[in-house]
């Protein structure tokens, strides 16, 4: 006679009083497949296929409006405006700069973030609410603010130094929210394991932030290839500055042509390149965030509180300060332009307000195609839109010119041009911003609503909008304050006879009519930092992983 | 009150499988739990109900219509059916009240029902609180009001209990399970909690490798599994290889009389049997009072209190080693290990043909 005894629930087994044994009795496989997550790929309805579409394409246009530009021009034509020494000189200005801000926007980003988020330095709200604001200040009014106060500023270094100090937000707003949404306990883990402060920093905190690093530095190196401005007051040669020239000064459309097709590859290639390093690490499951223990500072304190303020101080108090200088100089010397102020304030909103409304209302059906029927067809529109990161607005200004002068002279120099120039730049901010916002309301609640007896529409207007109408704010105000500083398509594009607050400024700095620009800077300022702040408590309560989903 | 028939359902994810020709009845104004562990497919089965998956083959009727076979697909809006999800999935841009009131006609919302629906989950007065202002018990609890809202043919909970917290749980079952025998509403719940299936529902349909292996009242489940495997799943099982003599099942433990189950066994034949852990029965023994029972020693005494589950090693070797058995006590003082004890079998027990399952 044989017996033997069931498998034993042993020191796992029974844990209730009426005995829930083991749940592996059945053979159950241990992988859990996520209840829920077990969700079938809908197919998306016709309209939102069809709106991406027309979306996508439309984004598209300035790229195709460029290849058929240059292919106009001829190969033999721009193989000799490309093989030339000036070719190779731009190549080595643009990179070299680009390498040196990066890196540096890189280093003082992480710094400040690590300050902020994870030390127990003293009024942190106050100084990481601070360190944000240079993002609000054009670049060219930086290096404006400099040079006026310091003229003999210039070269790679007056440029690294400039730009470096306006673009290193786009590395802290990434990072800081990544260590914020980190979750602490790894760190924990880290520290008990044996390894030291410094070594977890490296090994656990930097490591688990380096996608929204590497995001940051992205966005550092596409502003740097698209900026004007600044290195205009710079007198920094780069890309920009040359097709610049040539189109306005020369009219040489075919030079533009080329070199703007060397810009566009550039950019390309550090999108390819950020997506090739970023490959295969997104979309992991964001621990839950709980109260982090700060590093103590203790000694350490007061050096860091300085170095923030002074950053801060030449960031932001260095630009200010030249405005309110050059502004009150000007009482005595020059009249204020007090009625040309108010009609470039008025057409710098109406301008910037439109592009802001049709970027949000365009980034819709993309974004809700991307999260809620993700695909391939979704992957390919959403790509295509974020293609445009890597076209810098005067490319997608000449490429408008070009097909307005060519195919519809009716609307050159109409704000439907500029309108339309300012709607593809930032439809990436727009479509970020409004992506995460859907991307939060779980498939769940609509789901729900049309268990309740709501057909699809009803559920859209009474559940899903009302949800991601913050997101929808936040995308209008992000693309909104970045259109009102933008200077460089809108030089191009600006209607006849108007000027904005960019171009006005423009023009009298051009004319070193200091007095008579500060108060446009001034406008621009103040128009600028509310969105700004609003932003700011935006990006707060944003994952670091959706700010980079591109 | 709407009966629910589901038939040859099936639907997998890519290459996997879920549901593999899935049959279920769920009589009419009943509870019936669906139960199976992780990746077994019954949340898929409640997104089918519920219509917001399509299965590839296969049949849904709720009451006379057919919502959804090869041709049709009701929507899930046209269901009537109440959906309370895991979370609950509340709306959080809406009050309790909103929530509730969110199904309903502007009409019905003023004729006082939305009140009535929060007074029947014992929510009186906190329609106006919104969803994160509202403990978890509280949250799933307006989930059911809003599902009952409509006055659904169907009601369909997703483990509506697991996200909360081991003291809460209880009284929102125990409320959950009144509110919906006072409506009378057919309902399916979809959990992995054995006693959560047993204590709540009138019928426990178990589910294994996209199919119901089992669908019985919890009694005949716990007593009457189908098969070994069944019985560890649903509950504690010390299994036992024995021969039929005369009716009776002949095992380590002794001569077990064996339970009918109406499929009768033929003389010699192996089999396996049941022996659940408070059918075991222990007396502490010494070496002067040797009599009747089957000796062993405690390894290992865990006490919870109001009872306890006992590990045994038997002093005889079956195949070359020492079983181990379990035994729940009540009303007892804790046992050190080591101690001597006599095992003995109350009642009757299971027993399969050995070699099903």
């Amino acid at each position: 006679m044989t017996a033997t005894t069931a498998p034993p629930p042993g020191p796992s087994g029974p844990r209730g009083p009426s005995g829930s044994a083991g749940t592996n009795g059945m053979g159950a496989t241990s992988a859990d497949s996520g209840r829920g997550e077990v969700r079938e790929r809908r197919p998306a309805p016709a309209a939102l296929i069809v709106a991406s579409a027309v979306v996508a394409a439309a984004m598209l246009l300035p790229l195709v409006f460029m290849l058929v530009q240059a292919a106009q021009v001829g190969w033999t034509e721009l193989s000799n405006l490309l093989f030339r020494h000036l070719t190779a000189v731009l190549l080595w200005n643009t990179v070299s700069l680009c390498a040196v801000v990066t890196t540096a926007s890189a280093g003082i980003g992480t710094a400040a973030a690590f300050a902020t988020e994870r030390t127990d330095l003293p009024a942190r709200r106050l100084l990481s609410a601070l360190i944000v604001l240079p993002v609000a200040v054009p670049d060219f009014v930086i290096a404006w603010g400099w040079t006026s106060l310091a003229p003999s500023l210039h070269g790679l270094w007056g440029a690294a130094l400039v730009l470096t100090l306006g673009l290193y937000p786009l590395v802290y707003l990434p990072v800081a929210a990544s260590f914020r949404s980190a979750d602490p306990a790894q760190e924990e883990v880290s520290r008990s394991l044996g390894r030291g402060r410094l070594r977890t920093f490296w090994s656990v905190s930097l490591r688990n932030a380096r996608l929204a690093l590497l995001g940051g530095c992205l966005l550092v190196w596409l502003y740097l290839l698209a900026e004007y401005g600044a290195f205009e007051i710079l007198r920094y040669q780069t890309f920009t500055t040359e097709i610049f020239a040539e189109f306005e000064v020369g009219f040489n459309t075919p030079a533009a042509s080329a070199l703007s097709l060397v810009l566009v590859l550039l950019g390309l290639m550090v999108l390819a390149g950020e997506a090739m390093l970023a490959h295969g690490q997104r979309g992991r499951p964001q621990p839950r965030a709980r109260v982090v223990t700060r590093s103590r500072l203790g000694p350490a304190t007061a050096p860091v509180v300085v170095s923030m303020v002074v950053l801060v101080a030449l960031a932001l108090g260095v630009p200010l300060w030249a405005i309110s200088h050059w502004m009150e100089s000007s009482q005595r010397t020059t009249l204020p332009a007090a009625s040309s102020l108010g009609s470039a304030a008025w057409h710098t909103a109406l301008y910037s307000g439109c592009a802001a409304a049709v970027a949000t209302v365009a980034a819709l059906p993309v974004a809700i195609l991307a999260v809620r029927h993700r695909g391939r067809l979704a992957t390919v529109f959403e790509r295509t839109c974020l293609l445009v990161q890597a076209l810098p607005g005067l490319v997608i200004a000449l490429a408008l010119v070009f097909f307005a002068v060519r195919y519809v002279v009716g609307i050159y120099q109409s704000a439907f041009l500029l309108i339309a120039a300012y709607v593809v730049m930032f439809f990436p901010l727009a479509l970020i911003a409004v992506r995460a916002s859907v991307a939060r309301v779980p498939a769940s609640l609509e789901e729900v609503g049309r268990s309740l007896g709501q057909r699809p529409p009803a559920v859209m207007l009474r559940v899903t909008l009302p949800l991601v109408l913050p997101g929808l704010l936040a995308s209008f105000f992000l693309v909104f304050l970045t259109a009102v500083t933008e200077l460089t398509a809108t030089l191009i594009l600006v209607p006849t006879g108007v000027q904005t607050l960019a171009t006005q400024f423009w023009a009298y700095t051009n004319d070193f009519s200091y007095g008579a620009a500060a108060p446009f800077a001034a406008t621009m300022l103040a128009v600028a930092v509310v969105p700004t702040y609003l932003l700011g408590r935006w990006f707060d309560r944003l994952p670091a992983r959706s700010l980079l989903a591109a | 009150m709407t009966r629910v028939v589901v038939s040859g359902l099936r639907k997998s994810f890519g290459a996997r499988v879920v549901l593999d020709g899935l049959d279920l009845e769920v009589p009419e104004g009943s509870l019936t739990a669906v139960l199976g562990p992780s990746g077994s497919g019954k949340t898929t089965l409640l997104r089918i109900l519920a219509g917001f998956e399509r299965p590839e083959a296969g049949s849904v009727t709720l009451g006379e219509n057919v919502v959804e076979d090869g041709r049709t697909h009701l929507p899930p809006e046209a269901r009537r059916v109440g959906y309370v999800p895991q979370d609950g999935a509340l709306f959080p841009h809406l009050s309790a009240s909103g929530n509730v009131g969110f199904g309903l006609s502007r009409r019905e919302r003023r004729s006082g029902r939305v009140e009535e629906l929060l007074g029947l989950v014992g929510l009186s007065g906190e329609g106006r609180r919104f969803p994160h202002q509202l403990s978890g018990g509280m949250q799933q609890r307006v989930a059911l009001a809003r599902a009952l809202a409509g006055q659904p043919s169907l009601v369909l909970l997703d483990e509506p209990f697991s996200s909360l917290d081991a003291a809460l749980r209880a009284g929102v079952r125990a409320d959950v399970a009144r509110v919906l025998s006072e409506t009378g509403t057919t309902s399916v719940l979809v959990t992995h909690d054995q006693d959560e299936a047993l204590s709540l529902a009138d019928r426990v349909a178990v589910l294994r490798g996209g199919r119901v292996v089992q669908c019985a009242s919890p009694e005949q489940l716990y007593t009457d599994p189908l098969d070994p495997a069944l019985a560890s799943f649903v509950g504690d099982a010390n299994l036992l290889e024995g021969t039929v003599r005369a009716g009776t099942a002949v095992t380590p433990l002794g001569t077990l009389a064996i339970a009918d189950d109406g499929r009768p066994l033929a003389e010699a034949q192996k089999v396996m049997v049941l022996v659940r852990p408070e059918q075991l029965e222990l007396r502490t023994s010494n070496a002067s009072n040797g009599g009747g029972g089957i000796d062993g020693l405690v390894v290992e005494c865990r006490y919870f209190g109001h009872d306890m589950l006992v590990t045994v090693e038997m002093a005889a070797e079956v195949k070359g080693r020492r079983p181990l058995l379990y035994a729940r006590l009540t009303g007892r003082s804790p046992l050190g290990s080591g101690s001597p004890v006599a095992l003995s079998v109350a009642g009757p027990v299971k027993a399969w043909p050995a070699g099903s399952g």
